[in-house]
């Protein structure tokens, strides 16, 4: 390789940007239910997992294509969210903080180890729905996989941020969040709208599940657990409960990693990851696209 | 089995039985009678259940044709299993049985290095040879000083050997020069494997280019794979298992790294067709301890005579476990004798031993010098490439 760093730089980039709209998409579900109930689900990986999942069953049992698979999975996911939400969340509503996230933990641990009875610890290899062309630009290499994952993550974020702005639900969503009690006073369903926001977000998790197991062509029931912590960074990294916040963060952690990877070395990769969530921390908590809010005593 | 046979082995069963009912350990060495008993110390049940039953098949058609060759210094054999469940304790209480009630000259087993080396305390109190076909982990044979246990051997050779036979290969065969290496780190069986290649390959006039690390759980590794891609090399060893190489192969490909890539025996999996799809799979090599399709005469006709009885192709534990039976016969008719402790010390000794996989012979460590296998994967398919000697 002659003109290497360049080279190098740019196919870094494009590594990065693929991985990082996965990220973002995990990142979008954590984002919205923080914004609207204050709590970081932690059960939010595994439902990433039951979209894989879903994704698999519909394409190697049911032989569906792309499209309707990503579908199912997403209705799939959804469902799931607001089941979870209605069983595990709703009764602690007005419980302690740390009480629900105890609890998101435990919902955690139950999909995952229900997932290893029902469908086996062993790794499962994802179908390939479509074949992965290579387009070569010079020394870079894109792969049509790439393209897709990264234009669905693009289309499922302008459908949400639509959603979230233009619609009712969407205006419902952002005032519960602004305030809950005044939400209600105005004759606003409470739980309605937690209930969707919970669907929303499982569905673009689900969506993610089925994009990596088409990416990566393997799946298992404890596949959830990294990205899923990931994800909380890159939430975190953008300002969690701000929505474009989500995205950005997403996608810089996922350039941050590969460069990382590619520059310095592949051991530091997830530290470096985790540094960010710490340097966030400390210097900026309310993240990069947050504003400066004062508690209210 | 002759009828006569039958009686005795009952007799000398009852016999047992009485003895242990009666809560007494002591009585006559395991060569009193007309037959010799050896112990299957197998995972008949559990998570590698698969392991102790191909070892028990492959030991009772050894058994049944030594037999039939009119046994070992003029007496037959027989083999006693005990279950040790996949476990390590189990595999203790197991070991206790055939030793103090089954009184045998033997023991084969267990797989598992964890069950091995928590039953070695017991047969190496006993004085009783123990040959596990199977057991990689270094402190099979060699306790936490480093010394070694004196009844403790292997039919394997270690891991890290492999390491060392797949640099000679790259060297001598394929001609490689600059080789990159992906370790798993977090598994001590892919940084043992990476250690030894570096060191052979180096040594053998190569050089290595690039050296990264990964996780297991891993998906993503473009990223390591295009920076290990720019350093240029013709080579890529990734000594890790199936699940994460099976990734790591299909993504080098799709970054245009098309040199021939090798590993372990972790590779040995039909999962890692699908995971790295069949087409990726050419010019891709791994080291394994044996293959069904080794073509020396002893395989061959081990191969026919397992296929014929059991209506499947042997596997390593099956192959590594006819190699120890038949390293007990050879050692008691060296010894010629079926005490324990003298079969154990010609082990030590034993010279001249051709196996199914190939010539065996103790170093010091009691881990066996011998020859790996090369497997060549030809889309997707595994195919016997080579015999590699040490």
């Amino acid at each position: 390789m002659d003109s290497g760093f360049m080279h190098q730089f740019v196919q870094q980039l494009i590594n990065g940007v693929s991985l990082g709209s996965i990220y973002a998409l995990i990142a979008l579900g954590y984002t919205m239910i923080y914004g609207i109930l204050k709590l970081i689900n932690f059960a939010h990986g595994d439902v990433y997992m039951l979209g894989a999942y879903i994704g698999f069953f519909c394409t190697s049992m049911l032989k569906l294509s792309f499209l309707p698979s990503i579908l199912v999975a997403m209705a799939g996911t959804a469902l799931a969210g607001m089941i979870i939400e209605r069983v595990a969340y709703r009764p602690m509503r007005n419980a302690p903080r740390i009480a629900i996230l105890i609890t998101a933990i435990g919902v955690s641990f139950f999909l995952e180890n229900a997932m290893i009875l029902f469908a086996s610890p062993q790794p499962r290899t994802f179908p390939a729905v479509f074949t992965a062309t290579v387009y070569h630009f010079g020394a870079l290499v894109i792969n049509s996989q790439q393209i897709v994952i990264l234009v669905s993550a693009i289309v499922l974020m302008i459908a949400l941020t639509y959603i979230v702005n233009y619609t009712k639900i969407g205006k419902a969503m952002r005032a519960v969040s602004f305030d809950a009690d005044a939400a209600r006073l105005m004759g606003i369903n409470i739980d309605f709208v937690i209930s969707m926001t919970f669907a929303l977000g499982s569905a673009l998790a689900g969506a993610g599940g089925v994009l990596v197991g088409i990416y990566y062509n393997s799946i298992e029931p404890l596949m959830g657990m990294v990205p899923g912590i990931k994800a909380f960074v890159a939430a975190v990294l953008g300002g969690i409960g701000i929505i474009p916040g989500a995205m950005m963060g997403g996608i810089i952690l996922g350039v941050v990693e590969a460069l990382v990877s590619g520059f310095l070395s592949s051991t530091f990769r997830d530290a470096a990851a985790f540094a960010i969530l710490i340097i966030i921390l400390l210097y900026k908590p309310q993240g990069l696209l947050g504003k400066n809010v004062r508690e209210k005593v | 089995m002759t009828r006569k046979f039958k009686t005795l082995s009952v007799l000398a069963a009852g016999l047992t039985l009485a003895l242990a009912l009666g809560g007494c350990g002591g009585g006559s060495k395991s060569g009193g009678g007309d037959t010799v008993k050896l112990g299957g110390n197998l995972e008949m049940t559990g998570g590698s259940a698969s392991y102790g039953i191909s070892s028990k098949n492959a030991i009772e058609l050894a058994i049944k044709q030594l037999n039939e060759k009119g046994g070992v210094n003029g007496k037959k054999l027989s083999l006693v299993v005990a279950d040790n469940k996949s476990e390590a304790t189990e595999a203790t209480n197991a070991m206790q049985k055939l030793i103090t009630q089954d009184k045998v000259a033997g023991v084969i087993g267990p797989n598992l290095s964890s069950a091995v080396i928590a039953s070695t305390v017991v047969s190496g109190g006993a004085k009783t040879a123990d040959i596990a076909p199977m057991a990689t982990n270094p402190k099979v044979t060699v306790d936490d000083a480093g010394k070694v246990k004196p009844y403790n051997f292997r039919a394997c050779f270690i891991d890290p050997f492999q390491g060392t036979v797949m640099a000679r290969f790259a060297l001598d065969t394929l001609h490689v020069k600059k080789a990159a290496i992906m370790i798993d780190n977090s598994s001590d069986y892919s940084k043992g494997l990476a250690q030894f290649f570096k060191e052979q390959f180096t040594k053998g006039g190569g050089t290595v280019v690039g050296e990264e690390v990964y996780l297991q759980k891993d998906t993503d590794f473009k990223a390591t794979l295009t920076k290990l891609k720019s350093a240029g090399p013709d080579f890529l060893y990734i000594p890790g298992y199936y699940q994460e190489v099976g990734m790591i192969v299909k993504q080098a490909k799709e970054l245009g790294l098309n040199v021939a890539m090798a590993g372990g025996d972790g590779w040995d999996s039909a999962k890692l067709a699908e995971i790295a799809l069949p087409e990726n799979l050419n010019n891709c090599y791994f080291s394994s301890l044996y293959s069904p399709d080794d073509d020396s005469a002893l395989n061959k006709e081990f191969v026919a005579a397992y296929e014929k009885e059991y209506k499947a192709k042997p596997d390593v534990f099956a192959a590594l476990s006819y190699d120890s039976t038949l390293l007990f016969a050879k050692a008691m008719e060296a010894a010629k004798s079926t005490d324990p402790e003298k079969i154990a010390a010609a082990l030590e000794t034993l010279d001249g031993f051709v196996g199914v996989s190939g010539p065996v012979k103790f170093d010091k460590f009691h881990n066996p010098i011998k020859a790996a296998v090369i497997i060549e994967l030809k889309n997707g398919k595994q195919t016997f490439r080579t015999k590699v000697n040490p």
